[in-house]
């Protein structure tokens, strides 16, 4: 079945152990893992000739021998390392495999269904086969086909209609590194039925420690009934050895409501790929990115919004902040088909270089077939503005703290988005950790962090 | 002792010289104004106080309170307690004016050895600032600057001189593009805060200001020269003939 391949040989060797030692032995399942990897293997890994791999080489990935991540487990007091606390409804991950004794789930309304996918394929696989593959491009993208060929888990959330989601469902996904490289698969499912609301959070973090490369190939898929609402976060920060390529598959139907928000903070090459289809009319999606780039680290930011039917609405608003030798790419692709009249898609991306060697690669690419819409992009490409330096050292910040705060204003624009409160704040969190300036800024950490923004009643 | 004093001022833009010798003493609690024609070095001037860095001092000294002011970066004047109401305020897209004005506020108490302010304490003190100015409450969690209206922007600028209390506060233009009430709101705005210690600089096109805020003293600046001094008279002198009658005599100011 699987002939000329592309495929580095060795995965031709995991992909067969794990198709025959994998938790779930379901015959669907397995001829949907076989497609996956017969993709894979027909495609191999893209090069930069490839359009939508111009910016960003993958042969740190591609030149590696990963190994299948071994089951891991870590203690509950690790967790706090994560700074995740608080959430009352968490999903853990380690190694890419559900951990029922770290999860949290406080009691659910009535069919909704929060938990492994692995362990939901076990009992009710027949709600999980109707969407999962069923969106995803395998077909074109050789890490969804790679994820495809290595589905075992990941998060499921299930919200049946009219049902709103009162807390954001958090998932962490620890990789612990080992002497070898590894990888891991995770393959996240998240349905939200028409009329009901949803925020989920995906986090992807390492434990500390080791420099053995580390490879995460993530996918998603999202499916909004009609009238749903889902934001959807995604966070990347692992260590300074790991890949994470991830891809999200969003699938909306009429006057659906999407936001999804990325903040990339770290690793040594992220790709993260946002492909919302907007199939029924009057869907909104809102796509919002923040990616800090320093060190060496490679920041790709791929997005292709398909707007099929009339009346939906997009928006991409993208800020990077580069340092260092840190790379950014922002690739932003909007396809109009030619029924999606009165579409309105909007893209935006700002970036500021804050050294002499980091680098921004940005890229528009709009192809519109529909002849009554309205379609707007714009890039941007600065320093930190000296007139705004300048007006904040005037009032007596030095500056350092000017340049934090100028930061924090840019990484503020994209928070702002943000519509959770608990989650901004962990995200603000997040960002006020990892800006370039903050290390030098007064040489201490603040105690508690504070709010840039100050509530006022 | 005089608050400020510049002698022999020279400096340049990209080498080209814009103050061609200023001196000037101003002394605790006056106000002195400078008029002058559009690109006469005001703002280079109002700059080089606050120690914008694109400018090059090529002669003379500044004494601030003592100080060598041409010494400090633009946070140690401020920390000092000078400041400068921008000509064109800048506008910071996500920061809230109360947030940024607490960073500020508490980075010159620190400066001065004094306990930072909290949330808690600083908000009423800005409330209160706000009301002088007749700002309203939802400028509090707005972003710096961002929208906001040219009298906005002005009358936050003396908002932000309110809660900073500087020893000088140098005012360029802020009275341009104002209507009479914002004017009068602005000149309410800067008298509150006259007193024995404090000293202004105002920086103005018209005379119209100087009806609201009396100056002790008013000079002309031309070609980067202080071409004549006089009192408030000298101001409406200025509004009736224009400027060019001012070069023509020798000025006492001038070297
Ligand atoms: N950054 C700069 N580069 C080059 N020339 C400059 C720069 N800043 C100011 N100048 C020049 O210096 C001169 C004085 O400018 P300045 O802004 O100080 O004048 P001003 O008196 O404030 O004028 P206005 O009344 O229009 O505000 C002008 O000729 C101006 O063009
Ligand atoms: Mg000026």
């Amino acid at each position: 079945m699987i002939t000329a391949t592309q495929a580095p040989e060795h995965y031709l060797g995991a992909f067969d152990q794990f198709n025959h030692r994998a938790a779930t032995q379901l015959g669907w399942l397995k001829s949907l893992r076989q497609e996956g990897f017969a993709r894979f293997a027909e495609n191999g890994f893209p090069t930069t000739h490839d359009e939508d791999w111009r910016f960003t080489n993958v042969a740190p990935i591609s030149s590696r021998e990963f190994r299948p991540a071994s089951p891991a487990s870590i203690e509950t007091d690790q967790l706090r390392s994560f700074g995740a606390s608080g959430f009352e409804c968490q999903l853990v991950f380690v190694n890419g495999k559900f951990s029922r004794e770290l999860s949290q789930i406080e009691s659910l309304p009535p069919e909704v269904r929060i938990c492994g996918l692995a362990e939901e394929l076990g009992t009710n696989a027949g709600q999980v086969r109707e969407h999962l593959g069923q969106y995803l491009n395998f077909r074109r993208d050789p890490f969804a086909a790679l994820n495809t060929a290595f589905l075992e888990d990941g998060a499921y959330v299930y919200v049946p209609r009219g049902t709103v989601l009162a807390q954001p469902v958090y998932v962490l996904f620890i990789t612990v590194p080992s002497a070898d490289a590894i990888m891991e698969h995770p393959r996240n499912l998240i349905v939200v039925e028409e009329n009901s609301q949803a925020t989920i959070v995906e986090d992807y973090v390492s434990l500390g420690g080791s420099t053995a490369p580390s490879f995460s190939n993530t996918a998603t898929e999202l499916v909004a009934g009609e009238n749903a609402v889902v934001s959807h976060y995604m966070i990347v920060r692992q260590g300074d050895s790991s890949f994470n390529v991830s891809t999200l598959r969003i699938q909306q139907a009429r006057t659906s409501n999407v936001a999804t928000h990325s903040l990339l903070l770290s690793g040594a090459l992220v790709r993260n790929n946002v492909h919302p289809v907007l199939a029924g009319e009057g869907a909104e999606c809102l796509i919002n990115g923040l990616f800090m780039a320093n060190g060496r680290q490679h920041m790709d930011n791929y997005m292709l919004v398909e707007h099929v039917s009339p009346h939906c609405n997009s928006r991409q608003f993208y800020n990077g902040i580069l340092s260092g030798h840190g790379h950014g790419v922002f690739h932003g692709r909007i396809i109009v088909h030619k029924d999606a009249q009165k579409t309105d898609a909007k893209q935006t991306n700002r970036n500021l270089l804050l050294s002499d060697d980091a680098q921004i690669d940005t890229k528009p690419q709009l192809e519109i077939y529909a002849d009554d819409v309205k379609c707007t992009h714009g890039a941007t490409i600065g320093q930190v503005e000296e007139n705004a330096l300048f007006y904040l050292r005037s009032r007596g910040l030095d500056e350092s703290a000017a340049k934090h705060l100028l930061l924090l204003a840019f990484a503020n624009e994209c928070l702002d988005r943000m519509n959770s409160v608990q989650v901004r704040e962990h995200l603000e969190r997040l960002v006020m950790e990892w800006l370039p300036e903050s290390a030098s800024h007064s040489g201490e950490k603040p105690a508690e962090i504070e709010r840039a923004w100050e509530e006022v009643g | 002792m005089s608050l400020l004093d510049i002698k022999n001022l020279h400096a340049s833009v990209n080498g080209v010289e814009i103050l061609k010798g200023i001196n000037l003493t101003i002394n605790p609690g006056e106000v002195h104004s400078i008029m002058g024609p559009n690109g006469s070095g005001k703002s280079t001037l109002a700059g080089v106080l606050a120690r914008r860095e694109s400018y090059e001092i090529t002669q003379g000294q500044v004494t601030f309170n003592g100080k060598d002011l041409l010494e400090m970066k633009p946070e140690e004047a401020a920390c000092e307690g000078l400041f400068l109401a921008f000509q064109y305020p800048v506008e910071i897209p996500g920061i809230s004016n109360a947030y940024f004005l607490r960073t500020a506020l508490n980075a010159i108490r620190k400066y001065r050895g004094e306990e930072e302010l909290d949330a808690m304490d600083f908000l009423p003190l800005l409330r209160e600032k706000m009301r002088l100015l007749e700002m309203d409450d939802k400028f509090l969690n707005r972003p710096v600057n961002e929208g906001f209206s040219g009298g906005e922007k002005k009358r936050n600028e003396i908002v932000q001189m309110a809660v900073l209390e500087p020893m000088l506060a140098v005012l360029d233009e802020t009275d341009s593009g104002l209507d009479i009430d914002a004017l009068k709101v602005v000149a309410n705005g800067v008298n509150s805060m006259r007193s024995t210690e404090r000293s202004f600089l105002v920086v103005t096109h018209y005379q119209r200001l100087l009806n609201y805020i009396v100056p002790d003293y008013v000079h002309v600046l031309v070609n980067g020269r202080i071409v004549k001094s006089g009192g408030p008279e000298l101001a409406l002198e200025l509004e009736e003939k224009g400027y060019s009658w001012t070069e023509a005599e020798p000025a006492g100011a001038r070297r």
